[in-house]
């Protein structure tokens, strides 16, 4: 036990790959002296490179300088966008659907997740809760129209009950509409890893507490959610991932203007692709990726010190 | 109580379950309905009166499906465009992503943690961070509006290798080092013991891509211009006003996504399996 404690310190845990367990296995790979690797990684490095690092230099390159004019413009480019309202809007949009959403998205599996765990016949409503991942946006959006419409399905209903229609697209119920499919398509997906994680702690670290008098509330606080917390790692980051493919159910049902209270960054993008405004994109490129560089390290760094205590 | 609690289990999962099957099955429904039926759903949304489709067709056709599959040529050309450019982008993904995966997961070497960093920070970059540079190149290389430009920046996708990476992780050192005692090759080792072993985390890896693909809209809307070559998920919008036969090419839409997901499904499940458990 002590030793593997150690070896947890001296060399936090690599991304997924078992430190911890068999602390013994990392050792034992190839070392550094020959260089047998290269070939294998060449090709995709060299494609990433290519197709990411070297054109995303570019554009650090072109966020300070003028596209038309070709002269360094130091700040004006980031201090265009910054001022800028439709990026405001959209800003202030992405961050709250991530805020509102992520959260709401893990919270939300993670109960279905405790509660699948306690069944038994649990393989077929997995399978269901996993399908709208596999449903293209595209095919949907005709559905999501005879739902959602001022005349659709869902007024009709609250018609019926009598509580008066909503306008689900065109006002800040869309925000709602959004964060549902979101929800809709990815519970799935997280609710599988919750349960990966669920079924992963030793049932006799259950029974134990069961023993020692622990309710089944208790064993929830102190034995399960403690020991989820290396799942919850690889959940957030596959969340937020996919957070942001939710413009594909925006732009497709709602086009490239819709409702201001489901602006996303990406339609902002997009619009500004579409007048050819880059100097604004890469400005606007560099201020998101350095948001997101920030966040997931934050994440990383948070993880890190779980792993180590 | 116990049972009481499992009973209030079972009804949560089978609401949700039925929320969540209901949009997908509304589809398979409308589309098996004729013209006059499926008034009902469509007619209210253009005037008065709410939408409200028969739940069970009363009069079951083809109609809808026979109107795309024989009067719609320009159906056949984006679904193909679809197949195959999602094809490409798979075969290529499981050609690069599968050794750099492996050199990830198995050989020890300098910057392999930073590298392993930036390549899961490019995985979450969304596709809009990215655009901008893409075009750039695309355009000076004259790619685009070309196929390419769709299936070259996808084939060097990060995703694969992440996942595939965490299941090559899980093979025992042992068998390795059995092997290369036995005087195998690194890529012997690979194909003999990589491939058939760390196989759920490939599949998996081939099925999100495949969906993935067979969804894209945001890299065909900004690489391509020629609307002869716009996958399907572009093509379903640009049909308009909601119409029988628009129903059945989403639902010929999503038929072989569903497919893919019925068969790969075991191996998506354990290859999500494998991506998650690390202690």
């Amino acid at each position: 036990m002590i030793s593997v404690e150690k070896t947890k310190k001296l060399s936090p845990a690599v991304w997924g790959c078992n430190t911890s367990v068999l602390p013994q296995e990392k050792r034992k790979k190839r070392k550094t002296g020959d260089k047998k690797y290269i070939p294998f990684l060449l090709p995709s490095l060299a494609g990433v490179c290519l197709f990411v690092a070297v054109p995303f230099a570019d554009s650090l390159r072109r966020s300070v300088f003028g596209t038309f004019s070709g002269r360094f413009c130091g700040a004006d480019n980031y201090k265009a966008v910054l001022d800028n309202a439709a990026f405001r809007l959209a800003v202030k949009n992405t961050a709250l659907f991530t805020a509102v959403c992520l959260p709401l998205l893990i919270v939300l599996s993670l109960m279905t997740a405790l509660i699948l765990s306690r069944l038994k016949a649990v393989r077929a409503i997995r399978s269901v809760l996993l399908f709208p991942l596999a449903v293209p946006t595209a095919a949907m959006v005709l559905i999501w129209r005879l739902l959602f419409d001022d005349h659709g399905m869902i007024n009709g209903m609250l018609d019926d009950a009598g509580i008066g229609t909503v306008h689900f697209l065109d006002s800040k119920a869309a925000f709602a509409v959004l964060a549902a499919s979101y929800i809709w398509k990815n519970l799935g997906y997280t609710v599988l890893l919750w349960l990966t994680g669920i079924m992963s702690i030793s049932e006799s670290l259950s029974e134990a507490a069961a023993v020692d008098g622990a309710g089944s509330f208790g064993t929830l606080i102190y034995i399960i959610l403690p020991n989820l917390r290396p799942a919850a790692y690889t959940i957030t980051i596959i969340s937020f991932l996919n957070s942001f493919k939710v413009f594909r159910e925006a732009y497709l049902v709602a086009g490239a203007y819709p409702h201001d209270s489901i602006y996303l960054l990406q339609h902002l993008f997009n619009n500004w692709f579409a007048n050819m405004e880059l100097d604004k994109i890469a400005a606007a490129t560099v201020m998101v990726f350095a948001v997101i560089s920030a966040a997931v390290s934050l994440l990383r760094r948070v993880w890190d010190k779980e792993a180590s205590t | 109580m116990k049972k009481a609690g499992s009973i209030f289990g079972y009804g949560i999962c089978t609401a949700l379950c039925i929320v969540i099957v209901f949009p997908v099955f509304l589809l398979a429904v409308l589309s098996l309905q004729d013209g006059t039926e499926l008034l009902k759903a469509v007619s209210p949304l253009s005037g008065n009166g709410f939408s409200r489709p028969d739940m069970i067709p009363l009069y079951p056709s083809v109609e809808n499906y026979t109107q795309i599959l024989l009067f719609s040529p320009e159906y056949y050309t984006v679904f193909w465009n679809s197949a195959g450019m999602t094809a490409a982008v798979l075969i290529s993904q499981l050609i690069i992503a599968v050794p750099a995966a492996w050199a990830f997961a198995r050989f020890e070497f300098r910057f392999r943690k930073v590298l392993f960093d930036i390549y899961v920070l490019l995985m979450l970059l969304p596709f809009q961070v990215t655009m901008l540079s893409q075009f750039i190149l695309l355009d000076k290389t004259h790619l685009l509006d070309t196929r390419a430009a769709i299936i070259l920046p996808a084939a060097f996708s990060a995703f694969p290798v992440f996942l595939m990476y965490r299941s090559f992780c899980s093979i025992p050192a042992e068998m390795i080092d059995a092997a290369r005692i036995d005087g195998a090759g690194e890529w012997r080792i690979l194909f003999g013991i990589g491939l058939p072993l760390g196989r759920n985390g490939i599949t998996a890896a081939l099925v999100l891509g495949f969906l993935d693909m067979w969804n894209m809209v945001e890299q065909p809307l900004t690489f391509l211009k020629d609307k002869r070559l716009y996958p399907l998920s572009l093509y379903l919008p640009m049909l308009g006003k909601l119409s029988g036969s628009m129903i059945a090419a989403s639902a010929g839409t999503l038929i072989p996504a569903a497919l893919v997901f019925i068969i790969g499904q075991d191996s998506l499940e354990s290859g999500i399996v494998s991506s998650a458990v690390k202690e």
